[in-house]
């Protein structure tokens, strides 16, 4: 189906499934209820998820096949964020154009970067992806407020041209559209104590990053993909056959470039500002870190590493003492306190401790992130039934 | 004239941090090959245990003094450090003034320990594995640090002010023979200057004259014919860690009172000084001082006005310009041996 293998096909409808009853599935907790603070099915939320999801995939295009690890990527982002903007306030605040041109802002830019970047390798690769960003963040800091808007960023101001939008100018800062339908506009339904919020912003994500995660697969099983897998595993040897890896590895860059340019742009339609801060090098540490906990080089992986971090950033860190207080409150007075301190440090602001302990055991002793986890406990439950078999079959049959 | 002095001693002080930053960073890399991204996060540590120091140091207890009052006419609660019991008062105020250079006694043993610890307990699993896997275990490792020192001391920066003696102002400029008050620098940038100059000095002295250095040095040139002649080559180099963890965090403790610390101040050092040991040289020891300088003295040249008119903006980027024209150019660096990482 789509020209993917059952397999593929089978996670593709899986992952639209799950993405289509993302409001219904990520709403367990009826409102109102203690729990209710775990509900992650609100419109702002899911949209970070796929944003960040599209964002993570395209990374893992060039780090999990190719093996370059770029610090640089959130700078792409932040391009295609200026980039979708400046349409929204020049021509119209329908959202294609400004996608489109974010998009294409940011392929060029990657490569230009790519071109540069990719004539070293290794760790020189990381840190020239790292200055890149960093010069890009300055000056977008710095000497080019002009037309980053500096500290305080870009948004759509009601006096903005919007060439296209100008007869409908009536005075106050229109809401981004995809041909009327208005990004923010979300329909409630409640039923019994459950209240889900299906947002027409987050389809919209959602439908771009299903189309990219079709993409992404097809790009891992086609033979570009497996040239890219060969850059990663030996690349003298790729020499030696007589091909150039520069082309494969400069086409992925500017790709994985492309999708972050797309992420940024679907940013900006879905909350309309576009700041400096977006470019930050820790930005770009974090899609490598969602890209890492998720499991590098998979399919599936890189998505849900931007869901989980992107949920632990939401959810864990509004949990504060009162609501631990409350949680451990039929635990004796003098445990409850001893439970509350060791678990404080962890939540709430202290959410990037978590993160950062996690990272470095999924590092440690999973490097293959959540999808290899998942691997290991399906194992493990095959193993359990394997070993039966191997002793029924010994019994029958001797060995030779 | 005198602009291009003053340029080049502001310079000084910043390039001394990046020199010894990047001098860690590098016997990190030479010895045990790792690329430690956590290092900004060691640099940071030790600033903190300035602050842990001048903490304990003014812990105090509450008296009350009968002789004055506030202004309810209650006697007044004065708060007394215990250092005044134990010394007398004038010396516990001397000690407590001199807070931050004690706290490089205090500092030695924590980074050294902190190092070692780290080394055994966590990069020695590494080494097999691939470099972007060391630079993310040591990335989650900054995170982490980061995250238990703001957790103890908060997200705000905390001034740790150098003693009195070093708080005013030097007039260079007088010294050599320009009109007074056009080239004045702060006492403690100068002081900053020459400690680093010691640290980096004592550093090469070590490798260079001692049996121990002479042992690393050959470990770092072949490691394994070092190990074949019966030498305990790890255990040499896991205090190589630790003197790595002790040189930045010394860098970290006197850095204090230049600027004040935060937890973040880590990951800011810490993307330039790994620029400074790219333009340096991967595992050159020289390169990595001398860039550290250069860049320092080259980035505050760029933040001159003169400067800035032609070139705005200039004074962000140029480290990162730098280090890119230098990566295309000269591939290993500026001093950088043959056969270090060259793909």
């Amino acid at each position: 189906m789509f020209g993917l293998n059952p397999k593929d096909a089978r996670l593709l409808i899986i992952v639209a499934i799950m993405v289509v009853a993302a409001p219904v599935l990520l709403n367990p907790f009826p409102e109102g209820s203690n729990l209710a603070q775990f509900n992650a099915g609100y419109p702002d939320l899911m949209q970070r998820f796929v944003i960040f999801g599209i964002f993570a995939i395209g990374f893992n295009i060039l780090f999990g096949l190719t093996g370059y690890l770029s610090f640089g990527h959130a700078a792409f982002l932040g391009i295609g964020s200026y980039a979708a903007i400046w349409m929204m306030k020049l021509l119209t605040m329908n959202i294609i154009p400004g996608i489109i041109v974010s998009v294409i802002v940011a392929g060029v830019f990657s490569l230009a970067v790519g071109w540069i970047s990719l004539r070293r390798s290794g760790i020189y690769f990381s840190i020239l992806t790292l200055a890149f960003a960093q010069m890009c963040y300055s000056l977008a800091y710095s000497v080019l407020t002009p037309i980053t808007g500096g500290e305080t960023g870009l948004q759509p101001k009601v006096n903005d041209p919007r060439i296209l939008d100008a007869a409908t100018n009536d005075g106050v800062v229109p809401k981004t559209n995809l041909f009327g339908l208005e990004m923010t506009s979300s329909t409630e339904i409640v039923m019994g104590g459950w209240v889900f919020t299906l947002n027409a912003g987050y389809y919209v994500a959602a439908l771009v990053m299903l189309i990219s995660f079709y993409i992404s697969i097809r790009i891992f099983r086609s033979p570009f993909g497996v040239m890219l897998r060969a850059v990663k595993s030996n690349q003298q040897r790729m020499n030696y056959t007589g091909l150039n890896p520069k082309p494969y590895t400069l086409a992925a860059f500017v790709i994985s470039g492309m999708y972050a340019g797309l992420a940024g742009g679907l940013m900006v339609a879905m909350d309309t500002q576009a700041g400096a801060d977006r470019m930050f090098w820790t930005a770009s540490g974090e899609v490598v870190l969602m890209t890492i906990l998720g499991g590098v080089g998979t399919l599936i992986g890189p998505v849900l590493g931007a869901g989980a971090i992107k949920y632990m950033e939401n959810i864990l860190s509004k949990i504060n003492k009162d609501i631990l207080h409350q949680w451990f409150a039929l635990l004796p007075d003098g445990l409850e306190d001893v439970i509350v301190a060791l678990i404080y440090p962890f939540v709430g602001k202290g959410w990037h401790l978590t993160l950062g302990l996690l990272f470095m055991l999924v590092v440690i002793f999973l490097p293959g992130g959540l999808v290899e986890g998942g691997q290991r406990i399906a194992a493990l439950f095959k193993r359990k039934r394997k070993p039966e078999d191997a002793r029924s079959g010994k019994s029958t049959e001797p060995a030779e | 004239m005198e602009a291009i002095i003053l340029q080049v001693l502001n310079g000084l002080d910043k390039g001394s941090a990046y020199a010894l930053i990047a001098l860690g960073l590098t016997l990190i890399f030479g010895t045990l090959g790792v690329v430690n991204f956590a290092h900004g996060a060691l640099f940071m540590i030790g600033a903190f245990c300035a602050v842990t120091l001048s903490r304990i140091l003014t812990l105090s207890h509450t008296i009350i003094d009968e002789t004055r009052t506030d202004f309810l006419g209650n006697p007044l609660k004065v708060d007394v450090p215990y250092v005044y019991g134990w010394f007398g008062e004038s010396a516990g105020a001397a000690i407590i003034d001199w807070a931050v250079p004690l706290s490089i006694l205090f500092a030695i043993p924590v980074m050294i320990t902190l190092g070692v610890v780290m080394e055994r307990g966590l990069i020695k699993h590494f080494y097999k594995r691939p470099h972007a896997d060391q630079i993310l275990v040591t990335f989650g490792l900054a995170i982490v640090l980061q995250e238990v020192i703001k957790y103890f001391y908060g997200a705000n920066p905390i001034p740790t002010p150098a003693p009195d003696a070093f708080r005013g102002s030097f007039d260079f400029g007088a010294m050599l023979g320009f009109d007074p008050n056009i080239i004045i620098y702060p006492y403690w940038r100068i002081i900053y200057f020459v400690f680093a100059a010691i640290i980096i000095g004592g550093v090469f002295a070590f490798l260079q004259f001692t049996t121990f250095g002479m042992v690393v040095r050959a470990g770092m040139a072949d490691r394994e014919t070092v190990q074949l002649l019966g030498i305990n080559i790890d255990r040499r180099f896991t205090l190589m860690f630790g003197l790595a963890a002790a040189v930045a965090g010394l860098a970290g403790v006197m850095y204090t009172p230049i600027n004040s610390p935060n937890y973040h101040m880590g990951m800011d050092f810490l993307v330039l000084s790994f620029v400074v040991v790219v333009v340096g040289g991967m595992g050159s020891l020289p390169g990595a001082v001398l860039a550290g300088f250069v860049l320092g003295i080259l980035e505050s040249f760029a933040s001159m006005r003169e400067v800035l008119e032609v070139l705005p903006g200039i004074n962000q980027i140029i480290i990162y310009l730098v280090a890119i024209i230098i990566l295309l150019t000269r591939p290993r660096g500026l001093m950088g041996r043959k056969g270090v990482m060259e793909d």
